[in-house]
C-alpha cells in the first residue's frame, strides 16, 4: 500500500508547496516588486503543469490492464538482477 | 496580477510648447521615451513642413559623416565607441557641427583628389618602368631574328617561333617582318584578362600583318580610382605602314590599353629607365606624406565620429518630431498631441519642466489630458525575460487596448507543451545547458554585438530555450527517456517468478498484472516498458491521454480568460450568451471525457477487464451511464441555439426600445460633443467626427461610449452564426489538434531510439580493442546526429507546433489581437534602429 500512497503524498506536498505556499510567501516578501505577479503566476502554472503530468503518469500505471511482454532470456536476466 | 496581464492605461494628451522651448522639451521627452506623438498635419507634404530646412541640414551632415565613416573603414582605423550617450545639442550648436563636418569633408576630398592624382602618376610610371624592362627582351629577340635570317642554320627555330604569325607566307615575309622591327612598333599595358580578345581582334583586323608580343607583369598594380589590385600585361606590337598604325591604335584604345612612348635605341631606353626610376622614388615620398596626413585627419575624426552620429541623429529626430506639431494661430507656441501611459504623466511633466528650464524660457509648457474616442495603443511593460514571450504573442497579433495579454501565461505553458513533445532528459539537458550558457554570459555576449541573424534569433530567445530545456528534462524524466534509454531509479514494479520450465518452453512471455505487479512506479513510466515488446502500445495509450488532458485543460483556461475579458469590459451579454454555454458545451463533450479517463485509471482494474474482456471498449463503468451520456449530448445540443440566437435577439429588442429614449437624450448628447470638440485640434480623425455630427444630425450617439453604428440585425445574426459554428467545430478539431503532442512525442522517441539502435549500439556490441576503435569513430557521429537532428531539427518542429497550439488552439478562445503597438518617441530605439540600418 505504501507504494500507492506515499508518492501521491510526497508529490502533492512538493508541488503544493511550489504552487500554493511559495506564491503566498512571495506575496509578503516581494510586496513592492513589479515582477511579483509574473513570478507568482509562473510558480503556480509550473506546479499545475508538472503535477498534472506526473499525476497522469502515476494514475496511468495504477491499475495496469496488460503486463509487459518480454523475451524469456531477458526475464532470466531481470530475475537475477532486479530481485 | 501585476502589470503584464493588461496593457498600460493610456491617455491622449495635448502639449502646448513655447516655440523657443519646444526643441529642448522634445529632446527631454526623447530621452525619456514614454510618449508617442501623433502627426497633426497628415495632409501636409513632407517638403512643406515648418522645419524641413533643419531636417535637410541634418541629412546633409549625416551624409558627410557617412562619407567620413567610409573613409575611416577603408583605412581600417578602429572607431572609438565609448558607449556614452550625449544629450542632443542645442540648435545653435548645429552650426558649429556643420562647420566642423564641412571642413573635414573638404579636407578629405582634397587629400583624396591629390592622392588619386599622385597614384595615377605613380601607376603610369610603374607601367612605363615595366614596359622598358620587358621590351628589352623583345628587342633582344628581334636582334636574334635578324641574325637568324642571315644565318641559315638558325632558320628552323625562327620557323617555329613565328609559325602562328607568318609561317605560311614563307621566308620572304620573314625578311619583311624582321626588317619591320626597326620600322614601327607601339608598346603599352593592358589588363591581363583582355589579352586573348585583344590578340584575336588584332589578327582579324590587320589580317595577320602585325606581330604581337606580350609579357605578364608579376606584381599586381593598384587601380587609383577603385583601389583594387589588378593584374596587367605588357605588350608590344610591330607593324608596317601608316594605315596599320592607325588601326592598331584604335584597337588599343578600344581595349583600354595605355600606350607609352618607347625609344628605339637601347641607350635611349636605358636613360629613360633611369629617369623613370628617380621620378618613382620622388613620387613615393610625396605619396607617403599624403597618406600620413590623411591618416592623421581620419584618426582624429574616428575618435568622435560615433558621438557625432548620435548627436546628428538626435537633432534630426527632434526636428522630425517638431514637424508633426501644429502651429498656434499666434505663432507663439506649438501644439502637439501624444499618447502616454497614465502612470508616467508625472515623469513626463518633470521632463517638460526640465526642458523649459534648459531653454531659459519663462513660460512653462502645458500638458492637458484629452478625452478621445480613438482606441489607444497597446503598451506592455516587458523586461528582458518576458520580452521574448511577448514577441511570440505579438507575432500573431498585438493585443487590443487593455485586453488580457496571453504573454504571462505563455511563459510556462509554451515551454511545457514544447516539453511534452520534446521529452527526453538527455536532449533537454543539451538545450538547458545551451540556454544557461547564453543567460549566464548575457552581458558579455550582448557587448560583443554579434552580427549573425541566426545567432541573434537564438540569443533573443535565450530564456525561452532555458525554460524549454528545463521542462524537457522534467518530462523526459517522467517519460523515462535519456537518449532513448531508461533508468531504474525506484525499482521496477513488475517482478515475476517464472520457473525454469516456463522459461525454457517459451521464447517470450507476457507478465500478468494480477500476480506480478506490486504497485505503480512512483515517478514516471516504469523502466521495464523500455525493454518490453509491447512498449509502443502502452506509451501511445499514455501519451494520447496526456495530450487530450492537457489540451482540454488549456482550452478551458482560454475560455475562462474570455470571462476575465468580458468582465473587465463589462460585456454581460457576452458572459451569459457566450461564456456560459461555451463552458457547458465543452464540459458535456470533453470535460466528461477527461473525467472518464481518470475514472478508468483509478477504478478499472485488470480483474474487471478479465471478467468481460470482449466488452472492454464499450465498458460501462456505472449504472445508468448510457442515459447520462445521452442527457449530456442533449444539453450540449441545447447550448447551440443558446449561443446562436439569444444575443442577436436581445440586442434587437434593446435597440428597438432604446430608440424611443434616444430622442429625449439627443439634445444633451449634442451639447456634450461640442464641448469635446473645443478641446481637440483640427487633426484629421477629429475633423471626420465633426463632419459626422453635422452631417448625421438626426442620428446622435446612443451612449457616452461614442457614436454607435446603426444596428443591423441580419449582419449581427450572420456574425453570431459564424461564431457559434466556429466554436462548436473548433471544440472538436482543436481537441484533435492537441493530439499532435502525442504524435510528435512518439516521433521523437522513435527517432532517438533508431539512432541509438542503428549507430551507437553497433559500437557497444563489439568487444575488445576493436570495440574501442569503432566507438571512437562512431560516437562523434552519433553525438553530431543527436545535436543536429534530434535537438535542433526536432526542437524546431516541436517549437513550431507549440507555437501553433498557442496561436490557434489557445488564443482563439479569448484573444482578439487587433490592436496596435505603442511606439514611443525615444532616442534609444532610434539609435538601435540606425545601428541596424547601417548593417
Amino acid at each position: 500500500m505504501e507504494r500507492r500512497s506515499l508518492p501521491v503524498v510526497i508529490m502533492t506536498c512538493f508541488w503544493g508547496f511550489v504552487g500554493i505556499v511559495m506564491p503566498v510567501i512571495l506575496h509578503f516578501s516581494m510586496r513592492n516588486s513589479q515582477n511579483k505577479g509574473v513570478i507568482q503566476l509562473m510558480l503556480m502554472m509550473t506546479a499545475a503543469c508538472c503535477y498534472l503530468f506526473w499525476l497522469c503518469a502515476f494514475l496511468f500505471q495504477l491499475n495496469p490492464l496488460i503486463g509487459p511482454q518480454l523475451k524469456t532470456d531477458l526475464i532470466r536476466v531481470l530475475q537475477a538482477d532486479w530481485q | 496580477m501585476g502589470t503584464l496581464l493588461r496593457s498600460e492605461e493610456m491617455t491622449l494628451c495635448q502639449l502646448f510648447l513655447q516655440s523657443e522651448g519646444a526643441y529642448t522639451c522634445v529632446s527631454e521627452l526623447g530621452e525619456l521615451g514614454l510618449v508617442q506623438f501623433r502627426d497633426l498635419n497628415p495632409d501636409v507634404n513632407a517638403f512643406q513642413r515648418k522645419f524641413v530646412n533643419e531636417v535637410r541640414r541634418c541629412d546633409e551632415m549625416e551624409r558627410k559623416l557617412r562619407f567620413l565613416e567610409k573613409e575611416i573603414k577603408k583605412d581600417g582605423i578602429p572607431m572609438l565607441d565609448t558607449g556614452d550617450n550625449p544629450d542632443a545639442p542645442a540648435p545653435r550648436e548645429m552650426i558649429d557641427l556643420e562647420a566642423t563636418f564641412e571642413k573635414l569633408e573638404n579636407e578629405m576630398k582634397e587629400v583624396n583628389a591629390n592622392s588619386e592624382a599622385l597614384k595615377r602618376n605613380f601607376l603610369e610610371l610603374t607601367e612605363l618602368k615595366h614596359i622598358l624592362r620587358k621590351t628589352q627582351t623583345f628587342f633582344d629577340e628581334a636582334e636574334l631574328h635578324t641574325q637568324a635570317i642571315h644565318d641559315p642554320s638558325m632558320a628552323e627555330d625562327t620557323m617555329g617561333l613565328l609559325g602562328g604569325e607568318g609561317g605560311a607566307s614563307g621566308t620572304s615575309s620573314q625578311i619583311g617582318l624582321s626588317s619591320c622591327f626597326h620600322n614601327r612598333f607601339v608598346a603599352g599595358v593592358i589588363l591581363r584578362e583582355r589579352i586573348p580578345a585583344f590578340e584575336r581582334m588584332l589578327w582579324r583586323v590587320c589580317r595577320g600583318n602585325v606581330f604581337l608580343r606580350q609579357a605578364e607583369i608579376e606584381t599586381p598594380l593598384e587601380d587609383p580610382v577603385t583601389g583594387d589590385q589588378v593584374h596587367k600585361s605588357v605588350f608590344i606590337i610591330f607593324f608596317q605602314g601608316e594605315q596599320l598604325k592607325s588601326r592598331v591604335k584604335k584597337i588599343c584604345e578600344g581595349f583600354r590599353a595605355t600606350l607609352y612612348p618607347c625609344p628605339e635605341t637601347p641607350t635611349e631606353r636605358r636613360e629613360m629607365a633611369i629617369g623613370v626610376m628617380t621620378r618613382i622614388e620622388d613620387l613615393n615620398t610625396v605619396l607617403g606624406q599624403t597618406q600620413d596626413h590623411r591618416h592623421r585627419v581620419l584618426v582624429a575624426a574616428a575618435k568622435n565620429i560615433k558621438v557625432w552620429f548620435i548627436k546628428v541623429r538626435k537633432i534630426k529626430a527632434i526636428y522630425h518630431t517638431l514637424n508633426m506639431f501644429n502651429l498656434d494661430v499666434t505663432q507663439k507656441c506649438l501644439i502637439a498631441e501624444c499618447w502616454c501611459p497614465v502612470t508616467d504623466l508625472d515623469r513626463i511633466q518633470q521632463a517638460l519642466r526640465r526642458g523649459t528650464e534648459h531653454s531659459g524660457s519663462s513660460v512653462p509648457s502645458i500638458l492637458n489630458r484629452m478625452s478621445t474616442k480613438q482606441e489607444p495603443p497597446t503598451y506592455n511593460r516587458n523586461n528582458k525575460f518576458t520580452l521574448a514571450f511577448q514577441e511570440i504573442v505579438d507575432a500573431y497579433g498585438v493585443a487590443c487596448y487593455r485586453e488580457v495579454n496571453p504573454a504571462p501565461f505563455t511563459i510556462i505553458s509554451f515551454p511545457f507543451l514544447f516539453a511534452i513533445m520534446f521529452g527526453d532528459l538527455g536532449h533537454g539537458m543539451i538545450m538547458f545547458l545551451y540556454g544557461l550558457f547564453m543567460v549566464l554570459r548575457e552581458k558579455q555576449l550582448t557587448a560583443k554585438k554579434i552580427d549573425n541573424e541566426i545567432w541573434n534569433i537564438f540569443f533573443n530567445g535565450r530564456y525561452v530555450i532555458l525554460l524549454m530545456g528545463t521542462f524537457s528534462m522534467y518530462t523526459g524524466l517522467l517519460y523515462n527517456d535519456i537518449y532513448s534509454r531508461s533508468i531504474n531509479l525506484f525499482g521496477s514494479s513488475w517482478g515475476s517468478n517464472y520457473d525454469f520450465k516456463a522459461l525454457s518452453e517459451n521464447s517470450k512471455l507476457q507478465m500478468n498484472p494480477n500476480n506480478s505487479f506490486i504497485g505503480p512506479y512512483p515517478f514516471g513510466i516504469d523502466p521495464i516498458w523500455a525493454m518490453s515488446e509491447n512498449k509502443i502500445a502502452v506509451t501511445n495509450s499514455f501519451k494520447m491521454k496526456v495530450s487530450i488532458v492537457f489540451g482540454i485543460t488549456q482550452m478551458y483556461f482560454g475560455i475562462v480568460l474570455s470571462l476575465v475579458n468580458n468582465r473587465y469590459f463589462d460585456r454581460r451579454l457576452k458572459i451569459f450568451c457566450e461564456f456560459i454555454p461555451q463552458m457547458i458545451f465543452l464540459t458535456c463533450m470533453f470535460g466528461y471525457l477527461i473525467v472518464l479517463v481518470f475514472y478508468k485509471w483509478t477504478h478499472f482494474t485488470s480483474e474487471m477487464s478479465q471478467e468481460a474482456p470482449n466488452t472492454c471498449c464499450e465498458a460501462m463503468f456505472y449504472a445508468g451511464q448510457k442515459g447520462f451520456q445521452i442527457f449530456l449530448v442533449m444539453v450540449a445540443a441545447l447550448c447551440v441555439p443558446w449561443m446562436l440566437l439569444v444575443k442577436p435577439l436581445l440586442e434587437r429588442h434593446w435597440y428597438r426600445s432604446g430608440q424611443v429614449r434616444q430622442q429625449q437624450n439627443m439634445s444633451d448628447q449634442l451639447h456634450n460633443n461640442f464641448q469635446h470638440q473645443q478641446l481637440s485640434v483640427q487633426s484629421g480623425d477629429l475633423i471626420n467626427q465633426e463632419v459626422y455630427h453635422h452631417g448625421d444630425g438626426g442620428m446622435p450617439p446612443v451612449s457616452g461610449q461614442g457614436p454607435e453604428k446603426e444596428f443591423d440585425f441580419a449582419e449581427e445574426m450572420i456574425h453570431q452564426c459564424i461564431h457559434t459554428i466556429e466554436f462548436c467545430l473548433n471544440c472538436v478539431s482543436h481537441t484533435a489538434s492537441y493530439l499532435r503532442l502525442w504524435a510528435l512525442s512518439l516521433a521523437h522517441t522513435q527517432l532517438s531510439e533508431v539512432l541509438w539502435g542503428m549507430v551507437l549500439s553497433v559500437a557497444l556490441s563489439l568487444n575488445g580493442y576493436l570495440g574501442c576503435v569503432v566507438m571512437l569513430a562512431i560516437f562523434p557521429f552519433w553525438a553530431g546526429c543527436t545535436v543536429i537532428i534530434l535537438v535542433l531539427m526536432e526542437g524546431l518542429s516541436a517549437f513550431l507546433h507549440a507555437l501553433r497550439l498557442h496561436w490557434v488552439e489557445f488564443q482563439s478562445k479569448f484573444y482578439q489581437g487587433t490592436g496596435y503597438k505603442f511606439q514611443p518617441f525615444s532616442f534609444e530605439n532610434l539609435l538601435d534602429y540606425s545601428v541596424e540600418e547601417a548593417k
